[in-house]
């Protein structure tokens, strides 16, 4: 491989296998929004399954959504679009050039958002959850006031977790990865040259927040619970 | 061979830095990030699952010699029918010709020193050997009776096997392909050499562009299908449970909104090869090269489409049936395209009979067949009849074993020099060909007679009146297991022995040709500089004239 050295004169980050910088930086983008492609397929498999059943227990859906509190899913909503805020604010620190430092401080700011979301969704959510015994597969109970709704209720809560849990599975996963970025700005891999794995996993962390403004008026904003009654 | 004398002149080859010897030892191989090792990697995992997978085939053929079951308990069947079928779709066929020769060819075809990312290539291989191992596992210890298909709500209430390590085995090697199906799109994408161009690609490419849209596009939905499955068995319910208001069909609408499009991730890459192989023998320019070419990107987008066709009888709504009866019509076309333009290349060619070319006539006969017999079950009434029996498992394995298997093995054949850098001995390779193109045949085309008659798939025992084509079926496969040992010996032998086969033993057209064989780590020796498009056979216009 002597005629490696001849190919990559430029160190920072360049790839072997590529012709220059450019080639490489194209790369990188292109394979995160084709990864972006498969996840919306695979959210869109469990969407549409929702979209299905909505459709055919509508009444039993209302009464699974209402169990939810809309001031914590409004609340974390907010904490995951600031979120989105200083990811978008770190990736401008590195394009123009920035300190390190600056870098640094929007990604763990982004972290500790990321983290703030998932503390709020674990302890006064989840946790409330499983105290009234509305986990499916975790002692759920069935209420009279529900009637004929009641199997219904639980398809929905079965939705409910699985889709907010594969949610937070990707939260953790872009944690892990922003833990890693923190690790790379430290070593001053970052120029207003290279930027691409910061702006690649904010693309990333983007989706994973557009896919909780999907799950935020499915879950918990359906039946109209502030048209003055509806349903 | 001839061409062996012909190019003894490269024997110093041998002494050659390329990147089988650049370096040693298990680390440079289990560590390596260079496209072709990993093809190797990829070649030599799924020759063992395929073994596997074989053996339990041998195993039901063996049983269904005597009406009453020759060998196994029944329960043991299902077992040996389901791990039959996971292993050979999830685990041989998906990955056969995308993770060996796509991987191997795809940077050679185009003029790139490796994939657009070497890392994630290797990944993909350690996620498919845990994908693997996991189902290895639920097979060693009571095994899986769902079938393939794992219908629900029998995978997720009734069967008393290891269906959650199966459905997580098959999630996790899902992965390896999402891995495979992305760096393959953004390689051809941003990767090709100079000068060319999306028209100047081998139809190859085109193939496996076509393949890696549906792995990165229809994998996901199995993914979480399987991920619900085994939450659902796990904590006795889910969205499957009728129990809750679920509905069992829905899990079949998400199977099948992947495993559809699989079957032509298992048959796309096949056509491409085809297509390779049947210009390179015929001396000739493809005929109709666009055509060709977009027919792979209208299969990968019409499949899509035409999962409701395996659902005619599961009381899905009449109109639903009449759309996708219609749509599976459609996706005959591009197929046909195909078909037709590999004859009218043939047309006057100046035709030579090598191992590869045999496989590649087999595969255009084999495969017309399994797909005319498609047709009779796209039609909603004649499936009625037909499905469920073995008129199915008949014109399937005409796809996936007449067609994606001897595509595979022509692919082998005709890349092997450049692999290995070593020739095999044609008139052995030409004598497997026959082998198991005859077994191939006495094994599945009884199989239609026995499906047209009425015999169900997936019974251990059977009527004695249908006995006489049952042991036909059997013999067939006997014929057959043959014909597959024999490539393993003289590619053993090729390997360590073979003559130097030097860098164009066919004298064929394309970028991986002009590179030496085996081919340096860095592929070319300088990045080249396309000026012509593929299959410019320069006796083209002599035949022509």
């Amino acid at each position: 491989m002597s005629d490696t050295a001849l190919h990559h004169p430029n160190p920072t980050g360049f790839a072997h296998q590529f012709e220059d910088l450019e080639q490489q930086h194209e790369a990188g983008r292109l394979g995160m929004w084709i990864f972006l492609a498969t996840e919306i397929l695979f959210f869109g498999g469990m969407f549409t399954s929702y979209t299905i059943y909505r459709a055919l227990h509508l009444p039993s859906f209302i009464i699974g959504s209402h169990l939810l509190e809309v001031k914590f899913g409004a609340t974390n909503t907010v904490v995951l679009i600031c979120s989105s805020l200083t990811m978008a604010l770190a990736i401008r620190a590195a394009q123009t050039g920035k300190s390190k430092s600056t870098i640094i401080f929007y990604l763990i700011l982004t972290m500790f958002l990321g983290a703030l979301f998932l503390g709020l969704k674990l302890r006064f959510e989840w946790y409330h959850d499983y105290v009234e015994h509305i986990v499916p597969g975790f002692g759920f109970q069935y209420r009279p006031e529900w009637g004929s709704a009641a199997p219904g209720v639980q398809m929905f809560m079965c939705f409910y977790f699985f889709m907010t849990g594969l949610h937070a599975l990707h939260m953790i996963v872009g944690l892990g990865v922003l833990a890693v970025l923190v690790g790379m700005s430290a070593r001053g891999r970052f120029t207003s040259q290279y930027y691409v794995p910061l702006e690649i996993s904010g693309l990333y962390w983007h989706f994973v927040d557009i896919v909780w403004i999907f799950l935020f008026p499915l879950l918990y904003l359906i039946g109209g619970r502030y048209s003055g009654g509806g349903h | 061979m001839s061409t062996a004398i012909a190019d003894v002149h490269e024997a110093p080859a041998e002494s050659r830095v390329n990147y089988l010897n650049a370096t040693y030892g298990l680390k440079s191989w289990l560590l390596t990030l260079d496209h072709k090792r990993i093809a190797l990697l990829y070649l030599g995992t799924i020759t063992l699952t395929f073994v596997v997978g074989g053996l339990a085939a041998v195993l039901m053929r063996l049983n269904l010699i005597e009406p009453q079951g020759a060998l196994v308990e029944p329960d043991t069947y299902n077992k040996l029918f389901s791990i039959h079928g996971i292993i050979m779709v999830f685990f041989f066929l998906v990955p056969s010709i995308p993770a060996t020769l796509g991987n191997f060819l795809i940077p050679l075809m185009i003029g790139a020193r490796d994939v657009a990312f070497p890392k994630l290539n290797l990944m993909s291989w350690y996620v498919f050997v845990t994908g693997a191992a996991c189902v290895m596992y639920a097979v060693m210890t009571g095994g899986v009776d769902t079938g393939w298909t794992f219908y629900t709500p029998y995978s997720t209430s009734y069967a008393h096997t290891q269906v959650i390590a199966a459905a997580v085995g098959i999630f996790i090697a899902g992965f390896s392909s999402i891995l495979t199906g992305l760096n393959f799109l953004v390689t051809i994408h941003k990767m090709r050499a100079p000068g060319m161009t999306w028209f100047r690609l081998p139809l190859f490419i085109w193939a496996m562009y076509a393949t890696s849209l549906i792995f990165v596009l229809g994998t996901p939905v199995i993914a979480v299908t399987l991920l619900l499955l085994a939450a659902e068995r796990l904590l006795h319910v889910g969205i499957f449970d009728p129990a809750i208001g679920g509905d069992p069909l829905l899990f079949q609408h998400l199977f099948w909104f992947y495993s559809h499009p699989a079957v032509y991730i298992m048959i796309l890459p096949g056509m491409g090869v085809i297509s390779e192989l049947i210009t390179a023998f015929s001396r000739k320019k493809i005929f109709g090269y666009s055509f060709v070419a977009f027919s792979s990107l209208g299969i990968a987008i019409i499949s899509f489409v035409v999962w409701g066709h395996h659902m005619f009888v599961t009381g899905q709504s009449l109109y639903a049936g009449l759309v996708f009866s219609v749509l599976s019509f459609v996706v005959a076309i591009p197929s046909a395209v195909k078909v037709f333009n590999w004859t009218a290349t043939l047309y006057k060619g100046s035709i030579s009979y090598e191992a590869p070319m045999l496989y590649a006539l087999g595969f255009i006969g084999l495969f017309t067949m399994g797909g005319l017999t498609g047709l009779f079950l796209a039609s909603l009434a004649t499936d009625v009849h037909l499905n469920g029996t073995y008129f199915i498992v008949a014109h399937f394995h005409y796809i996936m074993v007449g067609g994606a298997v001897m595509a595979y093995l022509g692919g082998i054949h005709y890349w092997w020099p450049k692999i290995t850098g070593r020739l095999y001995p044609d008139l052995w390779a030409r004598f497997a060909a026959l082998i198991i193109f005859i077994g191939f045949n006495l094994t599945f085309f009884p199989q239609f007679m026995l499906g047209y008659l009425g015999m169900p798939r997936r019974y251990g025992i059977y009527p004695a009146e249908f006995q006489v084509l049952n042991v036909m079926s059997s013999a067939g496969a006997s014929i057959l297991a043959i014909g597959y040992v024999i490539p393993l010996i003289y590619f053993y032998w090729s390997w360590n022995y073979g003559p130097p086969a030097g860098p164009n033993p066919w004298g064929a057209t394309g970028l991986e040709w002009t590179t030496a064989s085996p081919p340096p780590t860095e592929n070319f020796e300088q990045i080249p500089i396309v000026t012509e498009d593929a299959y410019n056979y320069p006796t083209a216009d002599v035949a022509s004239e």
